[in-house]
């Protein structure tokens, strides 16, 4: 691959986060570096998801440190994040369903707008220069995803597969550093998964982004990822390559369960 | 199959994101704007203007700043009667107070009053949604509502904080016939409803549709939600004060605080639901249905009573009217969740497709 | 200070009645998560319906039961013509459909029974108690305390019937979760009809206990809103909430009203009342700030 995975770029130390009394994780380190496609997997109700949410902010650990790009945080928030050019996208489909795919599109290009509300009301001058431009670039991710037939229309009225592909537009659009992407396959048949993994890869590839993907299925885990990290009851239970994730035994018993 | 689009060819992205891209459309808007700024004022009665044409653009106004904030932002407000009583007395006491205030200006002023009122009344939608909101902003039309009528200044000292506003009166020319008020409200209007369009089809708006559909991944997206939710606050109370200054100076002439009341507030959202939530264009149809309605069953009730031999008193019609209205609201909110403006748009692709039916 | 808990008294035994109302909504939005605006509305009607049968001459007893007969179709009516129609819509569609709801019975209402004032006689008068009165020199009104008390003992009756009847036990499960109570074949429909009809016996007690010391009015509404505050304070689900809220408006805007004008008279000269208007908004408005669950309330989570 033509790729160079580079230096560490974001760096997880001892996060832990509860809700209530309940903990979601425990003590988790890990990081990921420039280039590269990281995966983390683990049994439902591992703590995939809140993993995410602690990277861009939606959730904040109790204990814990986040360093991006050399930044050291005790925590993100979810501003923060999108201005360090983090972009995601969600388990249940979190599209803007009364916008069109354009507009959701250009939704997700929204922090790097300039022009105030009165140059928007008064429309001719800076505010139609910009909206151009910038319809521009994500006519571009309009053609990269193959989705030109449809920018027209209201996401809701899209069938499920079609819009987890404008989700990961909208997340393109914002020309992101980092991705992460909460189950991006889930619920597709074999052709959109090869799709949408066809589409990861060339993100990957062609953007350079780095990529942070939760999904289950372990064939496509496996092929696309260059290290994984296992989550299991909020714990790390395993961190390396697919190959090493794979054969370690305490891998093994969290997904098949364990003799006792 | 004269509405057609065939052979417009969209070849740049400005094309495409005219407000009206099919030509069809553009020459329809230019009648309707000629017909209004020029055989309206020509052939129009004082009737018609003062009781239908004057109030119907008031109110659109109105309708479309609760649109603003509740079709496009997403939040919902029980109290657009309060901001409008804001803006009729802002604009007021802007008159009254200062020698030589132009009447532009202090509507301009009356509007920035009725937004800083509005985020003041807008800073619990932060924490709170939905029917919080909605129960919140009652808050505003009773609190409102009771300080112009308990505090004298307010309406310069006058009985029961009844206002009589002066004679509009711009570089020197006078709107004392309704046909120049008319053509100044209609300006008005227009042109805030153009910037409004302009709004909602840019960043601003599209931040404020984000935040109403999903607000988690708006702010993942890097929206503000406080800002953009109190942008959506402010905005929308400048177009219900502006419309409360019109409502005041061009067309009843004098008001009083229990004029604004919460059936007032009702009768502006029923208008964008009727309407359609979340269109320009819909607020001005709702506007004219839910004006239009008491008219016709004042015409329609006493001649079915005639018909019928039946006793209809005044007070029979108003109940019939409530009962009217209530129908209408759980009728489109059941049939046609978008209202008028999205049964135009239906109309309008059918049009464009016939006669085939696909 | 004896004026000060004469009028604390008095607010408190007229809050009991806005609980009585906010109970109707906490009801229905428990089971539907219907946010029933329209419950004021109901309030007024019942009320009516009441009086419209004992001019019709019923004793109270049978006007009663007819009125809640007719309530009992009202709910019915509105799960089967309305609520039913929108089960996909948001919960803001149904609470806007609700105002329109409010708006109809607002104006059948007086249609069917006519809209003069009434006075409605249920057999109780608007008088001090005079041992109260004698021993500690306060005007505790014995219409407040014998309504406060009945309205006590019906939000007794309703946490037993739900607590221990089957069809309470079904109502509970519906509020918690509707697709997993109808998967386990509880009958949705007819718990939402019989929950309006419960909602419309509330309302039928609160109209006749405000009616019979206010007088029936259209004004009733208006009384009837001061319930969403109340809802606020308590949080939506639940019923210990509506009581507790209820029992702190009503405290506190008579307490304001007292209060507060003679201070701002003196600042800014001028009558200040009528501030029990907007004071329980306000309020709430206030509270929502620092709680925003409300007393009761359960916390929410946004899952992502």
């Amino acid at each position: 691959m033509a790729r160079k995975i580079g230096e560490v770029i974001l760096d997880l130390r001892h996060i832990s986060l509860s809700f209530g009394g309940v903990k979601a994780l425990t003590d988790i380190s890990f990081d990921v570096r420039e280039h590269e496609i990281r995966a983390i997997i683990g049994p439902n109700g591992a703590g995939k998801s809140s993993m995410l949410n602690v990277i861009n902010g939606v959730y904040r650990p109790q204990q814990g440190e986040i360093i991006f790009q050399g930044e050291h945080r005790k925590d993100m928030d979810t501003h923060a994040a999108a201005a360090a050019g983090i972009a995601r996208t969600f388990q249940n489909i979190a599209l803007f369903k009364g916008m069109t795919v354009l507009d959701n599109l250009m939704t997700g290009r929204n922090l790097k707008m300039r022009c105030n509300f009165l140059q928007h009301a008064l429309w001719w001058g800076p505010a139609q220069r910009e909206e151009l431009e910038h319809r521009r670039k994500v006519e571009e991710i309009i053609d990269f995803l193959e989705i030109e037939h449809i920018r027209k229309t209201p996401v809701g009225r899209l069938p499920y597969g079609l819009q987890k592909r404008v989700e990961l537009g909208r997340a393109l659009a914002a020309e992101p550093k980092m991705l992460l992407l909460d189950e991006p396959m889930a619920g597709m048949n074999v052709e959109e998964k090869q799709d949408m993994c066809r589409f990861i890869l060339d993100v990957n590839d062609q953007f350079g982004t780095t990529i942070v993907l939760i999904e289950h299925d372990m064939g496509v885990v496996m092929d696309i990822s260059d290290r994984v990290v296992v989550l299991d009851y909020g714990r790390k239970i395993a961190d390396g390559t697919p190959d090493e994730v794979k054969n370690d035994p305490e891998v093994i018993a969290a997904y098949l369960g364990t003799q006792h | 199959m004269i509405y057609r689009e065939t052979g417009q060819f969209k070849t740049s992205y400005a094309a495409d994101q005219q407000i009206f891209p099919i030509r069809q459309d553009r020459i329809g808007i230019a009648i309707l704007l000629a017909f209004a700024f020029v055989v309206v004022p020509l052939t129009a009665g004082n009737y018609w203007f003062n009781a239908i044409l004057i109030p119907f653009l008031i109110f659109s106004l109105a309708a479309l700043g609760l649109n603003i904030l509740t079709g496009y932002a997403g939040q919902l407000s029980l109290g657009s009667a309060a901001f409008m009583a804001v803006g009729a007395y802002a604009a007021y006491n802007f008159q009254v107070r200062i020698e030589g205030m132009p009447v532009l200006l202090s509507f301009i002023l009356a509007g920035l009053t009725a937004a800083g009122v509005g985020i003041l009344f807008g800073l619990p939608s932060l924490r709170i949604k939905g029917f919080y909101l909605a129960v919140a902003t009652l808050a505003a039309q009773f609190f409102i509502v009771w300080c112009l009528t308990k505090f004298p200044y307010l309406s310069n000292y006058s009985a029961s904080g009844v206002i009589s506003v002066p004679n509009v009166e711009i570089l020197g020319y006078t709107f004392d016939t309704p046909q120049s008020r008319y053509l100044l409200v209609l300006s008005i209007v227009s042109l805030m409803a153009l910037l409004a369009k302009n709004m909602v089809r840019s960043s601003t708006g599209r931040a404020w549709m984000a935040v109403r559909d999903m607000d988690v991944a708006a702010e993942v997206i890097g929206i503000r939600l406080m800002r953009t939710k109190l942008l959506a606050f402010a905005i929308s109370s400048f177009y219900c004060g502006v419309a409360g200054a019109l409502y005041a100076f061009c067309y009843l002439g004098s008001v009083e605080p229990d004029g604004f009341s919460l059936d007032l507030s009702f009768k502006i959202l029923f208008m964008i639901i009727v309407g359609g939530v979340g269109s320009i264009l819909g607020s001005f149809l709702g506007a004219a249905f839910i004006l239009l309605v008491p008219i016709f069953l004042d015409i329609v009730l006493p001649w079915l009573s005639e018909l019928l031999h039946l006793p209809v008193d005044s007070a029979t019609v108003s109940h019939m009217q409530l009962m009217v209205f209530g129908e209408l609201i759980m009728f489109f909110l059941i049939v046609e969740p978008h209202g008028l403006a999205r049964l135009w748009q239906i109309g309008k692709e059918k049009l464009r497709l016939w006669p085939f039916p696909h | 200070m004896q004026f000060f808990l004469e009028v604390l008294i008095g607010g408190l035994l007229s809050g009991v009645m806005y609980s009585l109302v906010a109970l109707g909504f906490v009801l229905i939005f428990k089971a539907s998560g219907v946010f029933n605006f329209a419950q004021g509305a109901m309030v007024f009607f019942a009320a009516l319906s009441l009086v419209g049968c004992m001019e019709k001459g019923a004793p109270l007893w049978l006007a009663f039961i007819l009125a809640f007969g007719i309530m009992t179709l009202l709910g019915i009516a509105t799960e089967k013509f309305v609520l039913r129609k929108m089960v996909n819509q948001p919960p803001i569609s149904l609470f806007m459909a609700t105002i329109g709801l409010a708006f109809f019975i607002e104006g059948l209402a007086p249609l069917l029974w006519g809209n003069a004032v009434r006075r409605l006689d249920i057999g109780l008068v608007d008088e001090p108690i005079p041992w109260i009165l004698e021993h500690w020199n306060m005007v505790i009104s014995k219409f407040d305390l014998v309504a406060a008390g009945l309205a006590l003992a019906l939000v007794a009756v309703l946490a037993l019937f739900f607590q221990y009847t089957r069809v309470g036990r079904a109502l509970r499960a519906v509020a918690d979760d509707h697709q997993a109570a109808l998967s386990i074949g509880i009958p949705l429909q007819h718990i939402w009809a019989l929950v309006w009809a419960v909602a419309g016996f509330v309302a039928l007690v609160a109209g006749m206990l405000w009616g019979a010391r206010n007088g029936v009015q259209f004004a009733l509404t208006f009384t009837a809103l001061k319930a969403l505050p109340v809802l606020i304070l308590g949080g939506f689900t639940s019923v210990p909430g509506a009581i507790v809220g209820g029992l702190i408006i009503g405290g506190t805007e008579k307490l304001a009203e007292i209060y507060i004008p003679p201070v701002m008279s003196g600042i800014f000269g001028g009558n200040f009342g009528g501030i029990e208007g907007w004071f329980p908004y306000v309020m709430a408005l206030l509270f929502l700030l620092v709680r925003p669950e409300g007393l009761f309330g359960e916390k929410h989570i946004d899952r992502v």
